[in-house]
């Protein structure tokens, strides 16, 4: 099915406003993405109607809200098929779920002498929590290669693996190559290893269709602001069994079941990883989110960000001078479009592209260590979602025109 | 304003964040490179920007009489190191710490200073309109204060 781009946008109210007088055009995507009219609307609905403590209230008003927030849970356990909503813990956002691990998981079973297995691709959230627990247990960190398409180099992907190696962790897909990483392969993997897989989904779950059982990953981490819902609320998707066995993260009320003077027994999963009061509102309209996107259909999405991608990657390739980073194929890839032009610097690119109406990014987008790889100081970035449109890349390609005309004078 | 004025103001706005001679400066770096022998140095970074400025000086009894940076970055950061090294070379130190001080306070916006009196550097008063990029102007010059207080100068 071909989404209706025109009346997907007339949901989205931010999209009428204009910047420095031209219509805006947002293609900053991957950083956060714009909601529509119906998160909006239940957040006000949650405050102006029903906004009350949950799990403890014995009135109406906090019945409804705890129903809910709940039903939320339940919306994004289905989304990402995981088995059962008691495997999906809410955080404030992809970093806090990483870290849970770190501390929770990791702290436990991570020894000296153990490895832990990232990429060359990470984003500091998935880099510094094990960068930590490497310091402090005495464990090695190890990073698995690019190839020259910027993809994974998973040739003899067996040796990747060690019996040392406690933990893999990576992107889904990268948030400054666009690459889809082969997660489904790479959990194999691990699994006949003996190793732990934890998929950083912040720019998957976001844009792809994710099946966390056909991925069959222990943890699955995301974020609510970059799919449609707001900020503050994230995602960790962990398999029942070693949710379980691992200790609480953050102590405090929610996550107990009896508390004496001498001692504390933990509550049932989900909750004994909610410590205080979480956030209901932004949770509840997370689920109006979650709504939006199955409404659309994961896979309509999916289709309309290869198209926009394949149209930005023809475009952008006729610009001379400019360098472009990822795997050429926009099936291969997520809708991120990482990009240096001449000897322009990405933010002086940044800000005239700013005054033509274009939001993008420019930098190292959290990750440092690839930029060094790659072999530049920061790239310039467009990265697009279900209301952008072809028309939108060519007043990105103008005005790149445009910007180089403007240094040239 | 009707919305003709409106993009020539935001025009304009741009033009005065990126200044002809600012961008001169970032086509023709002056003293860039490094000294032979120097007394103070420093490398300065802009973590959120990756913008890299090194800044070499030489001092002769009271006096900077020679001044030499590198690095990499945007135009507003490696101009403004450029346009730096033009101010203060020959000057006496005491005087090259009032510059860097009246030079922050101008793009903090500080109403005391006069950008007039900063000759050609007050071509840099444009980037405050910009908050984001002010980072990018201030680099060079805290650069700058860094090595001398590391030299004990
Ligand atoms: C790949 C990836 N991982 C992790 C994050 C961190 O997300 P958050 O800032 O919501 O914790 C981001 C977003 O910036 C990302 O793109």
């Amino acid at each position: 099915m071909t989404l209706d781009i025109q009346s997907i946008r007339k949901d989205f109210p931010i999209l009428e406003r204009q910047v420095y007088g031209k219509p805006l055009v947002y293609l900053d995507n991957a950083a956060t993405s714009q909601k529509p009219r119906q998160v909006i609307d239940a957040l006000v609905n949650y405050y102006e109607n029903y906004n009350a403590n949950i799990h403890r209230a014995v009135h109406c008003l906090g019945e409804e809200a705890t129903a809910a927030y709940e039903e939320a849970r339940a919306k994004v356990a289905k989304f990402i098929n995981a088995p059962s909503p008691e495997s999906i813990i809410f955080t404030r956002n992809t970093t806090e779920a990483i870290n849970l691990v770190m501390y929770t998981w990791g702290r436990a079973n991570v020894r000296e002498g153990d490895e832990i297995l990232l990429t060359q691709m990470e984003h500091h959230s998935n880099l510094i929590p094990w960068q930590r627990l490497a310091a402090e247990k005495g464990a090695t960190v190890r990073y698995i290669e690019l190839t020259d398409t910027h993809t994974l180099a998973l040739d003899g992907l067996e040796n990747l693996f060690d019996a040392r190696t406690r933990i893999a962790a990576m992107p889904h897909v990268s948030n400054s190559l666009g690459t889809i990483n082969p997660v489904e392969k790479i959990a194999a993997e691990a699994r006949r290893n003996g190793t732990l897989f934890l998929v950083d989904g912040a720019q998957g779950a976001p844009h792809l269709p994710v099946d966390v059982q056909g991925i069959d990953c222990d943890f699955y981490a995301f974020s609510a602001h970059k799919m449609l819902g707001p900020t503050g609320v994230g995602v960790l998707y962990g398999r029942a069994e070693l949710l379980e066995e691992m200790e609480p993260f953050l102590g405090g009320g929610e996550m107990i079941r009896k508390v004496t003077y001498e001692g504390a027994t933990w509550n049932d999963l989900p909750w004994k990883f909610e410590a205080g009061t979480p956030n209901i509102a932004d949770v509840i309209a997370f689920g109006a989110a979650i709504d939006y996107l199955d409404g659309l259909g994961m896979d309509n999405v999916r289709e309309h960000e290869v198209q926009i991608t394949d149209y930005a990657l023809t475009r952008l390739s006729q610009l001379e001078g400019i360098v472009m980073y990822g795997p050429p194929d926009p099936r291969e890839r997520g809708g991120v479009v990482s990009f240096n032009f001449g000897d322009l610097h990405p933010h002086d690119i940044g800000t005239v592209l700013d005054h033509h109406g274009v939001a993008i990014r420019a930098g190292h987008h959290c990750t440092q260590p690839l930029m060094r790889t790659l072999g530049v100081s920061g790239t310039a970035r467009a990265s697009f979602y279900v209301y952008n449109t072809t028309d939108e890349v060519d007043v990105l390609v103008d005005a790149l025109e445009a910007t180089r005309d403007f240094f040239k004078r | 304003m009707s919305l003709r004025e409106e993009y020539a103001r935001q025009e304009a706005e741009l033009d005065d964040l990126y200044k002809e001679i600012i961008l001169d400066h970032y086509r023709n770096p002056r003293h860039r490179g490094s000294l032979p022998a120097l007394s103070a140095t420093h490398e300065g970074l802009n973590p959120l920007c990756g913008d890299e400025v090194t800044v070499e000086l030489l001092v002769d009894g009271n006096r900077v009489t020679d001044v030499a940076y590198k690095g990499s970055g945007c135009s507003i950061s490696q101009s403004s190191a450029s346009m730096m090294t033009e101010a203060i070379n020959g000057k006496p130190l005491d005087e090259v710490k009032r510059l860097s001080e009246a030079f922050t306070a101008m793009m903090r916006g500080e109403e005391s200073i006069d950008p007039e009196s900063l000759g050609d550097l007050e071509a840099l008063s444009g980037v405050r309109k910009f908050p984001v990029r002010v980072k990018c102007a201030t680099l060079a010059w805290h650069t700058l204060d860094e090595a001398l207080e590391e030299a004990g100068l």
